[in-house]
C-alpha cells in the first residue's frame, strides 16, 4: 500500500522523494479544504438531528480520499460521484448552499452552476461507473483531453456495473480513473463478506489496466496517485483503478447506527490513531507550513462559510409544485399539461 | 422512393442519420462488422467505421451506462439491444437514469438517447426472445416510447427519435422486419411522435393496435367488413405520448372500442387506453371496450406460440361483440 505520510504525520521514504513536487501554497490547500469539508459534515449531521435536513449520509474519514483525489482535476475534467461525495463536491465548485439544498429534498442540489462538470450524486451503487466510462469515451472519440473520475465504495465492487465498466473502459482504453474508497464497510456488511480477493486494486490486472493500493488516510499520497493517473489517461494510456484504503468514522447514513455491526476498538482505533486531516496537520505542522493558529482561523472560516450556506439554503424560495412537470420532457406533453392544471387548481379538469 | 422490408427501412434511417448528424453513434453487440443479428446495419460499419459504429462488449447495462456517458457530452448515442428481452441488466440504466437525467439536473445536461429493441413473438425464435414489455417503459415519466408497424413509418420515426433532445425507447416488431416491402422515401423525413395512423376509416367500431397487432387487426376488420360491420383502424406508432385527440375523435365517431394488444393482460397498454378513453369519453361509448390480448403467462416457447398471442379471428369475435352489445 501507498504511503506517503505515516498515521503519526511523518514522511515515508517516498513521501520524501516526492515532497518538493507539491508547492507549500498547494500543501496548505488541502488541508483548508479538509477541514471545510469536516465542518459542513459535522454541521450537517447537527443540522439532521435538528430536522432541518433529512436523512445525510456522514462522510468523517474519508477527507483525505476525497479532497486528494479531486485536487488533482482540471475544471474540464468529469467527475461522478456516489451519495457520500460532498467533499469533492465542494472543490469542484459546488455552492454548500446546494449541497444542503440536496439533503433538504431539493433537487436544485442536483443542478451544479454553469460549466461545472459533476452528476447529481448517484444512489443505485455502481450505476454511475459505466456512465463515467461513457464520458471518458467522448473524450477519446472527440480526441479531447478531458477525463472522467468515478466515486465509489467497495459495495460497488461487487455489483455488475463495476465489471461492465472497468471491462469497457480496458477493451477501448478510455481516459477513465476508477476511484473507489474502500471505507470497510458497505452499511454493515465487511469487505470481507464482500470480496474474496484480498483487495479491490488487484481486480485490475483482469482487465488489463493499472490498479493502485494507496493509503486513503493520506492525503499527500492520494494526491500523488491520482496525479499519475490523471497524466497516464490525459497521455492517451487509458484508465486505472484507485483503491483508497479508509474508514466511515461515523454511520452510513443518520438514520443507520454503526454500533450494531462494527466493533468498537476498530472504531475508536481509526478515530484515534488514523484520523486523515490530525495526519496532514501534524505533518505540515511538523514541517513549519502552517502555524496552529492558522488552523484554528481556517477552522472558524470555515465554519463561518458553512453557516452562510445553510442560511442561503434556508432562505432560498420553497419549491413549487408545478416545477414537478417542468423537466420531465424538453416540452411539457399534453397529459403532463393536464396534470400540472390538476396540481395548480387541486381540481380533476374532466369531472368539472 | 425505394421498395424496402422494415428492417433495411430502419437501415436506411440509420445510414442517413450517421451522414448528416455527426454527433449520431451506434453501439450495440454484433451490429459492426455482421450488421446486427436481423441486418438492422448491414454495411454502416464499412461506411462509418469503428468509432461511430461501435460493436461492444456484450453487456448491456454497460452499453446504456456509457451512452448516457456520451450523451451528456453531447453525443447522441443509438444503443442496440439485441433483443427486448435481453434488456433486463439494462434496466436499473434506464429506469433511473436515463429517464430521469433530465428531470434531476433540470435540463443541465443533455441526455438524448435512443435505444433500440426488437421485440415481440411470431417468428418461432428461441426460448426467452419475444417479449412484449413496452408497458415497462410506458410506464416510466421521461421516456418516449415508439412502435413502428410499417417500412416507411419505421424511418420516418426512427429519424423523428433520433432528432428527440429526449431519450426514446423505440421498438421494432420482428413480425414485421421482413413481412413485406413499400415505397420508402430516400433522404431524411421525419414522421412526428406523439401522432397515430389512421389505417382505414370506418363508423361501427375503433379499432385500436401497435407493432405486429397492426396487420392482425387490418385482417380482423376486413373480416368484420364482410359482414358490413365498418371498422377504424388505428396504429398508435407512438406509445408515449399516445395520440389521445385521434383516439377520443374516432370513439366518440364510432361509440365502440376494440383494443388489440400483444402483451399479457394485466395493466398491459390496453389498460390504460380503456382508463383514458372512459375518463374522455364515457358517454360517447355505446358498449363496454374488450380488448384482445396475451394470456397473463408467461411467454411461452414457440410451438404454443400461435395460441398465446392475439388472432384476427378474435378481433373479429371481439368487434362482433361489442356492436351487438351495442345494439346495432
Amino acid at each position: 500500500m501507498i504511503q506517503w505520510v505515516t498515521p503519526d504525520g511523518k514522511l515515508t521514504k517516498q513521501g520524501l522523494q516526492h515532497w518538493s513536487k507539491f508547492s507549500s501554497d498547494e500543501k496548505r490547500e488541502w488541508l483548508r479544504f479538509m477541514i471545510l469539508t469536516r465542518q459542513f459534515d459535522r454541521r450537517a449531521i447537527l443540522l439532521q438531528r435538528q430536522g432541518r435536513i433529512g436523512t445525510y449520509a456522514p462522510l468523517e474519514g474519508q477527507e483525505a480520499a476525497q479532497i486528494g483525489s479531486s485536487m488533482a482535476l482540471h475544471s474540464e475534467d468529469w467527475v461522478f460521484p456516489s451519495y457520500r461525495e460532498h467533499g469533492v463536491a465542494l472543490k469542484v465548485g459546488m455552492p454548500i448552499s446546494q449541497v444542503f439544498l440536496y439533503w433538504m429534498g431539493r433537487v436544485e442540489g442536483c443542478k451544479p452552476p454553469e460549466g461545472v462538470r459533476l452528476m447529481p450524486p448517484t444512489v443505485p451503487i455502481a450505476t454511475q461507473i459505466p456512465q463515467a466510462v461513457g464520458a471518458a469515451w467522448a473524450s477519446k472519440l472527440r480526441k479531447e483531453t478531458f477525463v472522467s473520475v468515478v466515486y465509489f465504495g467497495d459495495g460497488a465492487t461487487s455489483e455488475g456495473d463495476f465489471h461492465e465498466g472497468l471491462n469497457f473502459s480496458g477493451v477501448f482504453k478510455l481516459p477513465v480513473i476508477f476511484f473507489c474508497q474502500n471505507n470497510g464497510y458497505a452499511i454493515s456488511v465487511p469487505f470481507s463478506r464482500q470480496s474474496a480477493s484480498a483487495t479491490i486494486a488487484e481486480r485490475a490486472k483482469a482487465y488489463q489496466i493499472p490498479g493502485v493500493l494507496v493509503d486513503g488516510n493520506d492525503v499527500f499520497a492520494v494526491r500523488g496517485v491520482m496525479e499519475e493517473a490523471i497524466n497516464r489517461a490525459r497521455n492517451g494510456d487509458g484508465p486505472t483503478l484507485i483503491e483508497a484504503v479508509t474508514y466511515r468514522k461515523g454511520s452510513h447514513t443518520t438514520a443507520d447506527d454503526a454500533t450494531r455491526y462494527r466493533p468498537s476498538d476498530e472504531v475508536k482505533e481509526w478515530i484515534e490513531e488514523r484520523d486523515p486531516v490530525e495526519r496532514w496537520k501534524t505533518c505540515l505542522l511538523h514541517e513549519g507550513f502552517i502555524s496552529l493558529e492558522e488552523v484554528e482561523s481556517w477552522t472558524h472560516y470555515c465554519d463561518e462559510q458553512v453557516d452562510h450556506g445553510i442560511k442561503e439554503a434556508e432562505a432560498s424560495t420553497p419549491a413549487l409544485a408545478t416545477h414537478l412537470f417542468e423537466h420531465v420532457y424538453h416540452q411539457v406533453s399534453r397529459k403532463l399539461l393536464r396534470q400540472k392544471t390538476e396540481c395548480e387548481t387541486r381540481e380533476i379538469p374532466w369531472l368539472n | 422512393m425505394a421498395q424496402l422490408t422494415m428492417v433495411q427501412a430502419i437501415c436506411d434511417a440509420l445510414q442517413v442519420a450517421l451522414e448528416e448528424m455527426p454527433e449520431v453513434l451506434l453501439l450495440g453487440e454484433d451490429i459492426g462488422k455482421n450488421g446486427g443479428v436481423f441486418r438492422a446495419t448491414d454495411g454502416l460499419w464499412e461506411q462509418f467505421g469503428d468509432e461511430r459504429v461501435i460493436d461492444t462488449p456484450l453487456a448491456e447495462a454497460g452499453i446504456i451506462g456509457s451512452s448516457i456517458g456520451l450523451a451528456v457530452n453531447g453525443f447522441k448515442p443509438v444503443a442496440e439491444v439485441q433483443f427486448l428481452t435481453f434488456i433486463y441488466p439494462a434496466f436499473e440504466q434506464i429506469i433511473s437514469h436515463v429517464a430521469r437525467l433530465h428531470t434531476r439536473t433540470q435540463g443541465a445536461f443533455p441526455n438524448s438517447i435512443v435505444i433500440r429493441a426488437p421485440y415481440g413473438g411470431g417468428i418461432r425464435a428461441p426460448e426467452l426472445h419475444s417479449d412484449s414489455t413496452e408497458t415497462f417503459f410506458v410506464h416510466t415519466p421521461g421516456l418516449k416510447v415508439v412502435v413502428p408497424s410499417t417500412p416507411s413509418d419505421a424511418k420516418g420515426l426512427l429519424l423523428a427519435a433520433i432528432k428527440q433532445p429526449d431519450p426514446v425507447i423505440f421498438l421494432e416488431p420482428m413480425k414485421l422486419y421482413r413481412a413485406f416491402k413499400e415505397d420508402v422515401p430516400t433522404g431524411w423525413y421525419e414522421i412526428p411522435l406523439g401522432s397515430a395512423r389512421l389505417v382505414q376509416t370506418g363508423t361501427d367500431v375503433t379499432i385500436l393496435a401497435w407493432g405486429a397487432m397492426v396487420p392482425v387487426a387490418i385482417q380482423g376488420a376486413s373480416e368484420c367488413g364482410k359482414s358490413g360491420i365498418s371498422c377504424e383502424v388505428i396504429d398508435l406508432r407512438t406509445l408515449d405520448p399516445v395520440d389521445e385527440e385521434t383516439i377520443i375523435q374516432s370513439v366518440t365517431k364510432t361509440g365502440r372500442v376494440v383494443i388489440v394488444q400483444e402483451a399479457p393482460r394485466t395493466l398491459g397498454l390496453a389498460s390504460e387506453l380503456m382508463a383514458m378513453i372512459q375518463e374522455q369519453a364515457f358517454y360517447s361509448l355505446e358498449a363496454p371496450m374488450v380488448r384482445i390480448t396475451s394470456y397473463d403467462v408467461p411467454v411461452p416457447m414457440y410451438a404454443l406460440e400461435d395460441e398465446f398471442r392475439p388472432t384476427a379471428d378474435k378481433v373479429a369475435q371481439a368487434v362482433y361483440k361489442v356492436v351487438q352489445e351495442g345494439g346495432k
